[in-house]
C-alpha cells in the first residue's frame, strides 16, 4: 500500500512570488551596485543615480516596444536606421528653415511611417518573417538616410533644444521624467488592458487567437507603429545630447536593445515576460558600464562581463530546476503554486 | 489526365533565381565587366567564406536556434592560427587550418552545452558567447595584430591558392555545399534535423536524440566557423581583434534570404546556395556598378526586399496553380 | 528556504566572478583621489579597441605622461561609435581628471558633453582624429593637413609618371580625417601641374577588411586604365596591397597612401607599394602627453602663438588650424620605403 501524505493546497505563497525572474533582477541589480560601490568613491552619491541614466536612457525608450514585439514571438532589427532616419530628416529640415517644433512632430512622423512599413510587410507578406523584413528595412532606412546626408553632419539646433537631453528639473533629468511616464503608459498597455492580453495570446498560439476573433493584423500594425514612435522619441533625444546628427548613428542599437529586453527575462519564443523585467534589465546594465567605467575597465572586459552576465543568471537557474526557468506570465504565481505541490504529490 | 508537376511547383526557390538573373543583367548592362571570368572569380571568392558558414547557420536555424557569436568565433580561431604561424613559422597549412577548424568547434561545442544541456535559449547563450569569445580574442593577442609578413606563404596560401584552376576557397566552399546537401537530404541525422526543429516534441517522442542532435549543430556551426576563420586570416593577410566584427548578421542574411524558415523545420540547400550568391552579388558588385558610394545601402536594401517579394509572390502564384489543378 | 539559499548563492557567485575582475582589471582598488589627494589624473579616449595604431598612441600618450609623475588613463570603446564616447566620457568627468585628450569618432557629436567637461574645470584638447573648435581647446596634428594631400598627389604623380587615372580608397564617408586630406588632395589636383591626372573615384571601404577588398577590386574592374591608388587608412591601403599583389598588378597599378609599416611590409618589399607616409603614432600619444599638462599647469591656453617644451620632442608652437581653431603639429610625414621598412615594420 502506497502511503500519500496529505498536504494543503496553497493558491499562493511567498516561495513561489519570490521565484520568479524579476526579483533575481532586483536582486543582481542590488549586487551590481554593492560591488560598483566598493569599487569607486564617486559612485554611491545621490547625483550618480539621477543624472547617470541620461547617457543610456535614450536607448531605453526602445526597450519598451521591443518587449511587446518579443513576446508577441516577433524581432525588430531596424530600430536603430529608424531612429538615424527620423534623427536626418529632422535635422535637414530644420536647417532649411522649418521651426523646430514643427521638426520635431516631423521626426516622429517619420519614425512612426517606418514602424507602419514594417507592419504593413508584415501582415500583407505573412510568409515572411520579421526577421528578414525588418533585416530589409534596417538597410533601406540606413541607407536613405546616407542619400540624405551623405558625409556631412547636420546640427545647429537652438538652445533650449538640448535641455532634451541634458536638462534636468530640479534634480531629476528630463529625460528620465519622460521615460518614466512612457515606462508607466507601456505597463499599462500591456499589463491591464485587453491589447496587451491578446499580445500575450498572440505569442502563445498565433493560430489559436486568430481563430479566436483576435485582429492580429491590427496588432501587429499597432506595435510596429508604437516601435516607430518609440525610435522618434530616441532620435529626438540622442541628437539633443549630441547637438548633431549623421547618418551613422544609433549602429548597433537593435543588439543591445534585445540583450536588455532578453536579460528581463523576456522569452523569444513568445508569451512569456512582463515590463518589470526589461526596465529592470535597463538600469542593471547601465549602472553595470558606468559603475565599472568609473575605474577605467577595459571595453574588451566589460564586454566579457555583459556576456557572462547574460550566461549566468539564465544558466544557474536552469541547472538547478531542470527545465527551461519558468519565466512569468502575469496571474501564473498561483497556478505555479498548485503545480509545485500537485508534483510532490505524485508518487 | 494528370499533367507532371510543372518546374516552377518542383522549384520552391525560383523567384529567387529569377531575380539573381535580372539582377546580372542589370548589373552587367551598367559595367560591361561585370560578367568577366575574373570578376566571377573575384566574386565567389570572396563569397567562399560566407557560403560555407551559412552551411553551418542553416543547421543551427533548422532546430529553431540562432548564432549571433560566428563572428567572433572567425576572429578567434584565425587570430589562434595567425599567433600560431607567426610563431612557428615552418608550420603546415593544412595543421593550421586544422587548429583553426579544432578552436572553432570547441566554441561550438560550449554554445551546444549551453542550449542543449542547460536550456538556455539560443539567442541568449549565443550573444553571451560572442560577447565573452570578442573579449577572449582581445586578451589572447594582447592587443596586437598579425601582419603579412609575420605569416608565411603558406598560409597566406591557404587563401590564394589554386587547384586547376580555381581558388582554394572556392574548391572548400563547393566540397562543403556538396558533402551538407548530401547530408542533410540523404543521411539519417541529418534528416533527424529537420525533425527536431519542425516539431521538437513529436521529435523527442519518436526517440530522436533531440539534445544531441542539437549539440550537433552548434558544434559544427562552430568548426565550419573556425574554418571561415582561417580562411578569412590567410585571404586578409591580417588578424585583429576586430575581425568580422558583424559578420554573423550577413551569414543570417544569406541563411534567411534564401528561404530557410526561421520558425525552424523548413528550408532547402538550393535556397541556401541562391541567397548565398545574391548577398554575394551585392557586396561585390554594387562598387562596379558606379553609383554615388552613398546610394548603395540604400540600394542594397531595395534589392533584397525585392527578392524576398518575388520569391513569396511566386510562391504564392504556385499555390494557387496546385489548388487549381486539383480542382479540375 | 533551500531556493533562498540557492539565490543568495547566485549573488555570491556574480560578485565573486565580477568584483576580482574588475579589480584585476582596473588594476588595483584605490583609484579614487583624483585631483584631491594623489596623483592627478590625465585622460585620453581613443576611437575604438583592438586598433594597434590607436593602442601605439595611448602607449605613447602613458610614457610621456608617466615620465612627468602623472597617472594616466587609457580608454577605447569597443564600437567606433561617438555614442559610446559619449559614455566614457560622463565616466571621466564624474571620476574629475585633470585633462581629457580627445580622439574624436565623429567631429561635432561630441560638443556638448565636452563643453560640460570644459565648464568643470577640465582641460579638453584633441588629438589625431579632431573635433569642432568648440569642443576643444588646442587640436594636436600628427601632420599639417595641406602637406598630406600635397605629399600623396605629388607621390601619385610621380608613380603614375605624370598622366592618367587616379583613385581614392578612404575609410568611411564620415571620417573627419580623411575627408580634411580629400579635400586637401582635390585642391591640390586643381593646380595646373596636375592637370593631365584624373581623380576617377573616391571609393569607401569604411575601414572594414572585406569591405575594402570589394572596393579595390571594384576600383580595378570599373577603370582599366587605373594607374595609382592612393588609400589615406592603414586598412585601405593593406586591403589594397593584397589585392594588388594577389592579382599581380604591381608595376602595372601602383599604391601609395597612409599605412603602418608592419601591416605593409610585404607590399612595399614586393614593389607594389613603392612608398608610403605615416608618422610615428607613438610620438603623437607623447605630445599629447605633455600638451596635456601644459594646459593643465596653464603654460599654454590654446592660442596661436603660445609655446610649450614637449619631453623629448624638443619645442613646440601653436599654429592657426584649418578649421578655425587652433593646433599643434607634430611634424612633416614620415616616409616609409624599401629602405627602412625592414627597421620599421617592427616598431609598429
Amino acid at each position: 500500500m502506497v502511503e500519500r501524505s496529505i498536504r494543503v493546497e496553497r493558491l499562493w505563497s511567498w516561495r513561489t512570488f519570490f521565484l520568479q525572474w524579476e526579483w533575481l533582477l532586483v536582486l543582481i541589480f542590488i549586487a551590481v551596485n554593492i560591488v560598483n560601490s566598493t569599487l569607486s568613491p564617486y559612485y554611491f552619491t545621490a547625483d550618480t543615480f539621477l543624472q547617470t541614466p541620461m547617457t543610456f536612457l535614450d536607448m531605453s525608450f526602445l526597450v519598451l516596444p521591443m518587449t511587446m514585439v518579443i513576446i508577441l514571438g516577433n524581432i525588430d532589427i531596424s530600430v536603430g536606421s529608424t531612429v538615424a532616419l527620423s534623427a536626418v530628416v529632422m535635422a535637414v529640415a530644420y536647417n532649411a528653415g522649418l521651426p523646430m517644433v514643427l521638426s520635431i512632430v516631423l521626426c516622429l512622423l517619420v519614425a512612426s511611417a517606418c514602424g507602419l512599413v514594417n507592419g504593413l510587410l508584415m501582415t500583407r507578406f505573412k510568409e515572411l518573417s520579421s526577421v528578414i523584413v525588418t533585416l530589409a528595412t534596417m538597410i533601406i532606412y540606413r541607407g536613405i538616410a546616407y542619400v540624405i546626408l551623405q558625409d556631412q553632419a547636420a546640427g545647429k539646433f537652438p538652445k533650449w533644444y538640448s535641455a532634451l537631453g541634458w536638462g534636468s528639473v530640479g534634480k531629476v533629468p528630463i529625460i528620465l521624467i519622460v521615460f518614466a511616464i512612457c515606462a508607466v503608459v507601456f505597463g499599462l498597455l500591456l499589463h491591464k488592458t485587453s491589447f496587451g492580453r491578446k499580445i500575450y495570446g498572440m505569442g502563445s498560439n498565433l493560430t489559436a487567437s486568430r481563430y479566436s476573433g483576435v485582429n492580429t493584423d491590427s496588432i501587429i500594425m499597432i506595435v510596429s507603429v508604437l516601435t516607430g514612435l518609440m525610435a522618434g522619441f530616441t532620435a529626438l533625444f540622442l541628437s539633443s545630447r549630441m547637438g548633431s546628427t549623421r547618418p551613422n548613428v544609433a549602429q548597433g542599437y537593435e543588439l543591445s536593445v534585445i540583450a536588455m529586453v532578453v536579460l528581463g527575462g523576456v522569452s523569444t519564443s513568445g508569451g512569456k515576460g512582463r515590463i518589470a523585467g526589461p526596465l529592470l534589465a535597463i538600469f542593471i546594465i547601465g549602472f553595470l558600464n558606468y559603475g565599472l567605467g568609473l575605474v577605467n575597465v577595459q571595453a574588451q572586459v566589460l564586454l566579457i562581463i555583459v556576456g557572462l552576465l547574460l550566461i549566468l543568471s539564465v544558466l544557474v537557474l536552469n541547472v538547478r530546476f531542470g527545465g527551461r526557468y519558468k519565466r512569468s506570465v502575469p496571474g501564473t504565481a498561483k497556478k505555479l503554486a498548485a503545480q509545485e505541490h500537485s508534483s510532490e504529490t505524485t508518487p | 489526365m494528370r499533367r507532371s508537376a510543372s518546374f516552377t511547383e518542383s522549384f520552391r526557390e525560383l523567384g529567387l533565381l529569377v531575380f539573381i538573373v535580372i539582377i546580372c543583367a542589370i548589373f552587367q548592362i551598367r559595367n560591361h565587366n561585370f560578367l568577366t571570368l575574373e570578376n566571377i572569380d573575384d566574386l565567389l571568392t570572396n563569397t567562399a567564406i560566407l557560403s560555407i558558414m551559412s552551411v553551418g547557420m542553416m543547421m543551427v536555424i533548422l532546430t529553431r536556434g540562432i548564432d549571433l557569436s560566428v563572428g567572433s568565433t572567425v576572429a578567434i580561431a584565425g587570430m589562434v592560427s595567425a599567433l600560431t604561424v607567426q610563431f612557428f613559422r615552418g608550420i603546415s597549412p593544412v595543421v593550421s587550418v586544422l587548429e583553426s577548424v579544432a578552436v572553432g568547434t570547441v566554441v561550438g561545442i560550449l554554445n551546444g552545452l549551453l542550449v542543449a544541456r542547460f536550456n538556455v535559449l539560443p539567442i541568449i547563450a549565443t550573444l553571451g558567447t560572442m560577447n565573452v569569445i570578442r573579449g577572449l580574442t582581445y586578451v589572447i593577442s594582447g592587443g596586437a595584430w598579425v601582419s603579412s609578413y609575420q605569416m608565411s606563404s603558406g598560409f597566406k596560401g591557404i587563401a590564394t591558392g589554386e587547384l586547376l584552376g580555381v581558388s582554394n576557397p572556392i574548391i572548400m566552399a563547393v566540397v562543403i555545399n556538396v558533402a551538407f546537401f548530401y547530408f542533410i537530404n540523404h543521411m539519417r541525422t541529418g534528416r533527424q534535423i529537420y525533425a527536431v526543429g519542425s516539431n521538437p516534441e513529436a521529435a523527442d517522442i519518436s526517440g530522436i536524440p533531440r539534445r544531441r542532435i542539437i549539440w550537433l549543430v552548434y558544434t559544427l556551426m562552430g568548426a565550419l566557423s573556425g574554418l571561415g576563420g582561417v580562411i578569412w586570416v590567410a585571404k586578409f593577410a591580417s588578424a585583429q581583434s576586430d575581425t568580422a566584427t558583424g559578420f554573423e548578421l550577413s551569414v543570417i542574411a544569406a541563411t534567411v534570404l534564401g528561404g530557410v524558415s526561421i520558425a525552424g523545420g523548413s528550408g532547402k540547400v538550393s535556397g541556401l546556395i541562391l541567397g548565398t550568391i545574391l548577398l554575394g552579388i551585392l557586396n561585390n558588385a554594387l562598387p562596379l556598378i558606379n553609383v554615388s558610394p552613398f546610394w548603395q545601402q540604400a540600394i542594397q536594401g531595395v534589392v533584397i526586399l525585392a527578392a524576398v517579394l518575388t520569391n513569396v509572390l511566386v510562391k504564392r502564384n504556385n499555390q494557387r496553380f496546385a489548388l487549381r489543378r486539383r480542382a479540375i | 528556504m533551500r531556493k533562498f539559499l540557492i539565490r543568495a548563492a547566485v549573488i555570491v557567485a556574480i560578485m565573486a566572478i565580477a568584483l576580482p575582475v574588475a579589480l584585476f582589471a582596473s588594476g588595483g582598488k584605490e583609484q579614487g583621489g583624483g585631483a584631491a589627494g594623489g596623483t592627478a589624473k590625465y585622460a585620453i579616449v581613443f576611437k575604438n579597441t583592438g586598433n594597434p595604431y590607436g593602442d601605439r598612441q595611448m602607449g605613447g600618450f602613458k610614457a610621456g605622461i608617466e615620465e612627468q609623475g602623472f597617472q594616466a588613463i587609457l580608454r577605447a570603446p569597443d564600437q567606433p561609435t561617438a555614442e559610446a564616447q559619449i559614455q566614457i566620457l560622463e565616466q571621466l568627468i564624474s571620476q574629475k581628471v585633470a585633462a581629457i585628450c580627445i580622439v574624436g569618432n565623429d567631429k561635432d557629436a561630441l560638443q556638448p558633453v565636452l563643453t560640460k567637461a570644459m565648464s568643470q574645470g577640465i582641460k579638453v584638447f584633441s588629438l589625431d582624429s579632431g573635433v569642432n573648435p568648440q569642443s576643444r581647446m588646442v587640436h594636436v596634428n600628427q601632420a599639417d593637413s595641406e602637406k598630406i594631400g600635397t605629399t600623396l598627389i605629388q607621390a601619385a604623380y610621380d608613380m603614375s609618371g605624370g598622366s592618367g587615372d587616379i583613385a581614392i580608397l578612404s575609410a568611411t564617408s564620415q571620417a573627419t580625417n580623411q575627408n580634411l586630406w580629400i579635400d586637401f588632395m582635390k585642391k591640390t589636383l586643381a593646380q595646373p601641374k596636375y592637370a593631365n591626372l584624373h581623380l576617377v573615384k573616391i571609393a569607401y571601404g569604411d575601414d572594414i577588411r572585406d569591405k575594402s577588398v570589394s572596393e579595390a577590386e571594384g576600383l580595378l574592374q570599373s577603370f582599366p586604365n587605373l594607374k595609382v591608388i592612393i588609400a589615406p587608412t592603414t586598412v585601405g591601403i593593406a586591403a589594397a596591397g593584397k589585392v594588388l599583389t594577389d592579382k599581380g598588378l604591381g608595376g602595372k597599378v601602383f599604391l601609395t597612401g597612409l599605412g603602418l609599416p608592419s601591416e605593409m611590409a610585404t607590399y612595399i618589399e614586393n614593389g607594389v607599394c613603392p612608398y608610403m607616409f605615416l608618422w610615428n603614432p607613438i610620438d603623437v600619444g607623447y605630445l599629447g602627453a605633455y600638451t596635456a599638462t601644459a594646459l593643465v599647469s596653464g603654460k599654454i591656453t590654446g592660442k596661436v602663438g603660445e609655446k610649450f617644451t614637449a619631453g623629448r620632442l624638443g619645442e613646440k608652437v601653436i599654429t592657426q588650424a584649418p578649421d578655425g581653431g587652433t593646433e599643434i603639429l607634430l611634424g612633416p610625414p614620415f616616409k616609409f620605403d624599401k629602405n627602412n621598412i625592414e627597421d620599421w615594420k617592427k616598431v609598429y
